[in-house]
């Protein structure tokens, strides 16, 4: 082994960046972007780590991923033992790596973050994950003793899928109510292939499946299923239905065929394959038109690449505040620029126009940045006269979601927030109703995978206690966490 | 998978479907509908569903076949398995004690307004149906909704069967003998505008089935939003069944025909297929 590196001489090493495809060639092609790390990269990465006493980069992780341990782990090229470390903390950490916001998390507390250098914690998270599941892994064996006691998981996004990890490991039957014909909630419907390949997502819900976690399918709590027969059936039910209701601008036009949803457009692209010949669900035709998006997050990201790779002649990313405040990770805004996505801040749109109910363009409105808002973000305000006007074939709206009323309409006697989330204590994601835990999008509005993920083991661990105790008690009384 | 117990043609084009569906049988209230997938690559579409068996477990469904995934789904036969099924979905039609109430249904319109007939019928109502078809063969169910006890209209527009001419105008003959209280109408877009042009003078509570493109059915991508009453609303979680008398139906005409030109085409191609395999 070769002589360990200084401090001194590590913070000289540049970044190990990841090796990407060409960006004229994925600007056309599903193809994942990120093509991972060689052996070799990821451990001269891991040798910049510093090895802090006193790691930031841990409690900048939602889940406090021993990350220093990790990355040692694979610094000595012990890629099993470093799974393992992960795995104590974070049961998808294949996807987490590809799709956290590291800049704002694990990386961006990270010492070395200030001379711009963080450690590609994520990349390296990533590089652990796909190695061990090309070497074919086994998966933590379930205990082999069973408790016989039964839990029922409503949705089959990260929240329900981690819940679900947990308590089968711990001896509980868990089967797993899924709304749609394929499991994984956004993993699947939303993210599309060229950031998170649904290979992934299936070896994970696989794993599951192999450790006896039951998934059930077109089965739509609230209808399929009432939620009081699932409480009757098991012993603790845990709610993950996301935040899955598309929010649309509330603008003159917004019905003209041509207009979208990013819920929609990503979902008849993503689980219905429409990209792929042979698949029956159509999507408009963008073959060399022009198209806008509204928003400035990964869902907006997301739509106006898709747009991109379906052929399209130029696409639009139309955001009302700077770039300062896009709440995209920052890979991705860097990502789409490169495939050649054109960024319009500081515009709002007022009207979409048409002809014959199709949509040919639209109005924005110009905008400048006031005061800070509750959010501590400048607030956008137009700025009076300032209207433009152009032509657009397709409009993508990816302006965030709020929670989807369809099971909370079902069961009034579950306490919710002002914002029509459910309400829960934050600690435990106990609900006003005994039995009945919640976790991830429905209960923060629209987050993040790895919180979503952690809610749902927090909530797993509650469950435990529920289940040893029937106790039910409440830290704080069910509070809104503020997304 | 969910097995097709028997399937027969009732009408060119129309297949009657019993499948296994036990957690839709269960729960399924007159008014609500699934979403099919018919296999590995199929889209998935909406129908209603017409009957539900909960000590079997079985769903009766009539399909038009109009395009490839209606097609498609019309090839299969007793034994045949379908993909996915889901539901039931949307909100269950207002039963309630009305007096009369009239139920217009159009060519496969019939088929989703035939549990409403059966559910007002069982709730103590009058009901008069008015069931209409381009010629006789497709005047469908008439003895099943005379079963339920109501009235049967059934109106040709060719004249070769029944009363003929369209629905709308045995709707008027109706609403001007009798007292009624409620109309209910599903079928082609057209037909329900004009039913809600006849009822509107009259102010007669008007309720329309809407039949937007749907994905999801659950409410996560708006793709089936119509307008009614200047509110755009998800035909999936707030309906499919609306204020007639509020419906932009022209809009939810126009949005139907998005994918026409692709859909020719599949459909198209489709059929090529078939006469292949045929031969
Ligand atoms: C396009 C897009 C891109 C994103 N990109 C990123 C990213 O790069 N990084 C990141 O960290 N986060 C990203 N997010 C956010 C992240 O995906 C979510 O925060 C996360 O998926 C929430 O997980 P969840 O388990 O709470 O819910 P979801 O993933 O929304 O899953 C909920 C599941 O419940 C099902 N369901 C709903 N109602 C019912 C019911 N009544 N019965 C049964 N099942 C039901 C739904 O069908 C769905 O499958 C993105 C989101 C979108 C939409
Ligand atoms: C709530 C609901 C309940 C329904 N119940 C039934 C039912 O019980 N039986 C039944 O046969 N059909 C029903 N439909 C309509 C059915 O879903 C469509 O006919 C089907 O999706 C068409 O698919 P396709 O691929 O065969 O045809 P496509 O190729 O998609 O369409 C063929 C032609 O029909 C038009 N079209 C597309 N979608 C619709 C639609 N939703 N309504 C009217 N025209 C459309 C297209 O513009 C095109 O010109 C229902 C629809 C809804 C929303
Ligand atoms: S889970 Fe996310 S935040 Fe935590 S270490 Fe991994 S990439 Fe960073
Ligand atoms: S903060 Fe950065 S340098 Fe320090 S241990 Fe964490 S990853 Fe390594
Ligand atoms: S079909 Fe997607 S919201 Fe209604």
């Amino acid at each position: 082994m070769s002589e360990p590196l200084t401090k001194r001489e590590r913070m000289k090493l540049d970044r190990v960046e990841m090796i990407e495809r060409d960006p004229e060639e994925r600007a056309s092609s599903f193809a994942e972007v990120n093509l991972g790390y060689t052996a070799e990269m990821a451990k001269l990465e891991a040798m910049r780590c510093l090895e802090c006493a006193k790691p930031k980069c841990v409690a900048g992780c939602p889940v406090g991923i021993e990350i220093d341990k990790f990355i040692r782990l694979v610094a000595d090229g012990e890629i099993g033992a470093a799974a393992e470390v992960i795995q104590r903390d974070n049961l998808l950490p294949a996807i987490c790596g590809r799709v956290c916001p590291q800049e704002n998390q694990c990386e961006g507390d990270c010492v070395l973050a200030k001379k711009e250098r963080p450690i590609a914690i994520g990349h390296l998270e990533r590089y652990v994950a796909d190695y061990v599941r090309s070497e074919g892994f086994e998966h933590v064996a379930a205990s082999a003793e069973r408790t016989g006691k039964s839990v029922a998981i409503i949705g089959s996004g990260p929240a329900g899928l981690a819940c679900a990890g947990d308590l089968i490991q711990s001896g509980h039957e868990v089967t797993v109510y899924e709304a749609l014909h394929e499991p994984g909630g956004v993993l699947v419907y939303g993210i599309p292939e060229f950031r998170l390949p649904k290979d992934i997502v299936k070896a994970e819900i696989a794993g599951l499946e192999e450790l006896g976690v039951r998934f059930e399918t077109n089965a739509i709590v609230g209808r399929t299923y009432t939620l009081d027969e699932l409480m009757a059936g098991n012993d603790a039910v845990f709610i993950g239905v996301g935040a899955g209701l598309p929010r649309f601008l509330e603008v003159p036009g917004e019905n003209l065929i041509g207009v979208y949803s990013a819920n929609e457009f990503l979902t008849r692209v993503n689980l219905m394959k429409a990209y792929l010949d042979g698949n029956d669900t159509p999507v408009l035709d963008v073959q060399g038109k022009r198209v806008v998006v509204f928003g400035g997050g990964n869902t907006a990201m997301d739509a106006a690449r898709t747009a991109q790779r379906l052929g399209a002649g130029d696409v639009r990313v139309l955001y009302r505040r700077t770039e300062a405040e896009m709440p995209a990770r920052r890979e991705e805004v860097r990502h789409a620029r490169e495939e050649g996505i054109i960024f319009d801040f500081l515009v709002s749109p007022t009207e979409l126009h048409g002809e014959d109910g199709l949509l040919t363009g639209l109005t924005v409105q110009k905008m400048e940045l006031g005061e800070p808002d509750d959010s501590g973000r400048r607030r956008p305000q137009p700025i009076a006269g300032e209207l433009e006007r152009f032509d657009t074939d397709l409009a993508v709206v990816a302006i965030g979601n709020g929670p989807n009323p369809l099971l909370l309409s079902t069961c009034p006697e579950l306490e919710r927030t002002r914002w029509g989330t459910i309400a829960v204590d934050e600690a435990t994601g106990r609900t006003s109703m005994p039995g009945v835990f919640a976790g991830g999008d429905i209960v923060t509005g629209g987050a993040t995978v790895i919180l979503a993920m952690g809610a749902g083991r927090r909530a797993a661990t509650s469950i435990e206690d529920w289940l040893a105790d029937a106790v039910w008690e409440l830290e704080t009384e069910p509070e809104p966490v503020e997304a | 998978m969910y097995r097709i117990i028997e399937s027969n043609f009732i009408a060119p084009e129309v297949k009657q479907f019993e499948v296994e569906a036990p957690r839709v049988a269960e729960h399924w209230q007159a008014g609500q509908f699934i979403i099919l997938r018919v296999d590995d690559d199929g889209e998935r579409i909406p129908l209603t569903v017409a009957a539900a068996d909960r000590d079997s477990g079985v769903i009766t469904l009539f399909v038009q076949g109009i395009g490839k995934t209606t097609r498609l789904l019309n090839r299969k036969k007793s034994g045949d398995f379908i993909a996915d099924v889901a539901g039931p979905l949307g909100k269950p039609s207002e039963i309630e004690r009305y007096g009369t109430a009239v139920v217009v249904g159009g060519g496969v319109g019939t088929a989703i307004a035939y549990p409403v007939v059966a559910a007002l019928s069982a709730a103590g109502n009058r009901v008069i149906a008015i069931v209409g078809g381009r010629s006789s063969e497709y005047v469908l169910l008439e003895p099943e909704l005379e079963a339920t006890g109501a009235e049967v209209v059934a109106c040709t527009d060719d004249g070769s069967y029944g009363r003929p001419g369209f629905v709308t105008e045995a709707l008027k003959d109706v609403i001007s003998s009798r007292d009624v209280s409620i109309v209910f109408a599903a079928g082609p877009v057209p037909m329900m505008k004009a039913v809600a042009d006849v009822t509107r003078p009259h102010e007669i509570k008007t309720i329309a089935s809407l039949n937007p493109i749907m994905v999801d059915g659950t409410g996560m991508c708006g793709g089936c939003r119509v307008d009614v009453g200047g509110n755009t609303l998800f035909a999936c979680v707030d309906g499919p069944e609306f204020d007639a008398h509020l419906v932009d139906f022209p809009l939810l005409a126009r949005r139907n025909q998005a994918y026409h030109d692709i859909e020719q085409r599949r459909l198209e191609d489709f059929e090529a297929e078939c006469r292949v395999e045929a031969s």
